[in-house]
């Protein structure tokens, strides 16, 4: 049977395995110290192997993993995230904010229009707590826009 | 005396009316973050660190402001617990166990006020052996080589691997994740580039903040996703506010006898306010005569574990001050606010920043007394605030921590890294995996690194040096029964049934 820990153990092994890998192509200058930027790194992944081999050989019972459905709204959350990430620079505080925060709220609560009122309100809310109130360099709207 | 006069110098400066704002807010702040559910003060703090320091406050005003943060948010999560049936944060567990049957017998402003004055007494308490006992250790400390620091790292790490999961390989493996991510970066020894993969950003390494905020704030999102939030509505009438004395004299010894245990587990590395809870409610319980009346709402059960997670929150600030080693999630991110203000914990901090540590003693001593007259008196306010619905509080603290990332590094590439170690946390946690390990791994991967490599200057190459000292050995040692004792003590103490939880149960 397949569980959780085996995966992760199995994973861990093989990041574990390029971490060696990786570790080997350090260089080292010339005035290097007996250890030598290598061998801790080297260290690290053999503790890792060992615990990983350990959760693969005797994984605990299987965590209760989400269905369907719901690892669909992870997914989505997820692409909120990720696109929050990358649209805050160019696109300003706000629009972003309430964009992200609209759509986990409406996963949440399941409410379009009090998804939409909460994002509007927390976009703004949240910018002039920190851009008036507390000073931070956030921009506003998009570049060329004003704010 | 010295004490007395250092705390004069540390009230000198921490008690301008500017600081006792940052207090005052910081107290306010982190009783609410203590108080809702889902945002422990581990959390709480990670957030507000790259806040407070965008905001360009100086060190002693930030130690100010999140220090009382995180002794606001040992306070407030016994408001939940007490209300709710639900841990404000983790420490506050064993709070449940008899303060929402109080709660349900009508007794919940009773409940409130003992517990706070519990934490208060708890939290005074240990301040007090902070200031007593830190000087002392921060001597023996300077003791202290290369090599005894690294058996000290891995007494850290083993303790908080050992006592904290319920799988050994789980932590330790943990641990070797955080230590792995830490030695990304260029190596300080030779400046050569490690684990980059030519990414620019990543020469610096991995800021510690965005990990910390990843693990705990984002990971929360998407467990609060999946469990939909189902557990935010107070269920408990709450009356008025009256100082129940007789019941205050009642358990004032075990209020004593919960800060007597919670200092002591909040020094040992690894053991943390949670531990500290527990140990001081069972040893309450069973030295009770009336055991029965343990679970059913008696106010003992109340004041012991809340007197003790707040006395070991103090306690476990002894051995982060002192010798750079957190003994808890939470202490390792204040240690990150330290690194962050570029204040090196250690024997030297003593010597030669007193300014620092008398200051941020001072301001936990008035955070104090705020807390005290916030959480009592107007514990009401707290309440109210527990009724905002998860579906604003949610999006807004994950907002919050984008914009700390943000205003901190401006960059998408971190904000992205923030993401991706929320994911890493979210299957952490689901597959029980501890990830406090991770970030103490980030936090003293390097310093855990140069020790070794300067133990190995030292003693030419020659590995039995990390062993050469009794001290080093007595360090060794403890590290090994942290890390194997708690397999075989696990059996002998087992933890209570937790309480319901079912949100259908909460209504009644």
């Amino acid at each position: 049977m397949i569980r959780g820990d085996r995966i992760f153990g199995s994973v861990m092994i093989v990041i574990a395995l390029g971490y060696i890998l990786s570790a080997r192509g350090i260089e080292t200058s010339f005035m290097s110290d007996p250890v030598g930027p290598r061998v801790f790194p080297y260290l690290i992944a053999v503790v890792m192997i060992l615990c990983s081999l350990v959760m693969v050989l005797r994984p605990d019972p299987e965590a209760d993993w989400p269905a369907g459905p719901m690892v669909a709204q992870l997914a989505i959350a997820f692409a909120v995230l990720v696109g929050y990430a990358y649209s805050i620079s160019p696109l300003g505080f706000i629009i972003p904010t309430a964009i992200a925060s609209g759509v986990l709220c409406w996963q949440i609560a399941g409410h379009p229009l009090r998804a939409a009122m909460t994002g509007v309100g927390l976009g703004v809310g949240l910018w002039v707590l920190f851009r008036l109130i507390l000073g931070l360099g956030l921009r506003g709207l998009p570049a060329g826009w004003g704010f | 005396m010295d004490i007395l006069s250092n705390l004069a110098m540390g009230f000198e400066i921490a008690a301008s009316p500017y600081t006792l704002l940052l207090a005052v807010i910081g107290c306010f702040v982190g009783t609410i973050i203590g108080a809702l559910p889902g945002l422990g003060p581990s959390n709480g703090v990670a957030l507000l660190i790259p806040i407070s320091f965008s905001m360009g406050l100086d060190a002693i005003s930030a130690l100010v402001l999140l220090t009382s943060v995180y002794y606001g948010a040992m306070y407030g999560g016994r408001i939940s617990s007490i209300l709710l049936n639900i841990p404000g944060d983790e420490p506050a567990m064993m709070t449940t166990l008899d303060g929402y049957p109080m709660a349900k017998q009508g007794r919940a402003a009773e409940a409130l006020v003992v517990s706070g004055v519990a934490s208060f007494v708890g939290a005074f308490a240990a301040t007090i052996g902070l200031m007593i006992f830190a000087p002392y250790l921060a001597g023996v400390a300077f003791k202290f080589g290369p090599a005894e620091y690294f058996a000290l790292y891995m007494l850290a790490f083993c303790t908080l691997g050992g006592i904290g999961s319920n799988n050994q390989a789980k932590s330790a493996l943990a641990a070797a994740i955080g230590l792995a991510i830490a030695m990304i970066g260029l190596d300080k020894t030779t400046g050569m580039p490690r684990f980059t993969f030519g990414e620019l950003h990543l020469m610096d390494g991995v800021d510690f903040l965005v990990a910390i905020v990843g693990l705990f704030a984002v990971a929360e999102v998407f467990f609060f996703i999946e469990t939909h939030g189902k557990d935010s509505a107070i269920g408990v009438k709450l009356g008025k506010i009256l100082v129940p004395w007789k019941m205050l004299r009642q358990t004032s010894g075990a209020m004593a006898r919960g800060t007597g245990i919670g200092f002591v587990a909040g020094v040992l590395p690894g053991a943390g306010a949670s531990l500290g809870s527990f140990l001081a409610y069972m040893a309450e319980k069973s030295s009770a005569r009336d055991k029965d009346s343990f679970g059913k709402g008696n106010p003992r059960g109340v004041a012991a574990p809340e007197a003790g997670n707040n006395a070991a929150a103090g306690g476990a600030l002894v051995p982060m001050l002192t010798l750079g080693v957190p003994g808890s999630g939470t202490t390792a991110v204040l240690l990150a606010l330290l690194l962050t203000l570029n204040i090196t914990p250690g024997p030297l901090l003593f010597t030669e920043r007193p300014e620092v540590v008398w200051s941020l003693i001072a301001a936990l001593l008035i955070a104090n007394v705020v807390l005290l007259l916030m959480n009592v008196p107007m514990v009401k306010v707290f309440v109210h605030i527990l009724s905002v619905p998860a579906w604003i509080l949610l999006p807004g603290v994950t907002m919050i921590a984008f914009v700390g990332i943000y205003s901190l590094t401006g960059s998408s590439f971190d904000m992205l890294m923030m993401v991706g170690f929320g994911v890493l946390g979210y299957i952490m946690r689901k597959l029980n995996i501890p990830t406090v390990p991770v970030i103490l791994g980030i936090l003293l991967g390097n310093a855990m690194e140069d020790n070794l490599r300067r133990a190995m200057v030292l003693s030419n190459g020659d590995w039995t040096f990390l062993f050469s000292s009794p001290i080093a050995v007595g360090l060794w040692i403890a590290a090994g029964l942290g890390f194997v004792a708690p397999i075989f003590l696990r059996g002998l103490l087992k933890k209570p049934a937790l309480p319901d939880n079912d949100p259908t149960t909460i209504e009644d």
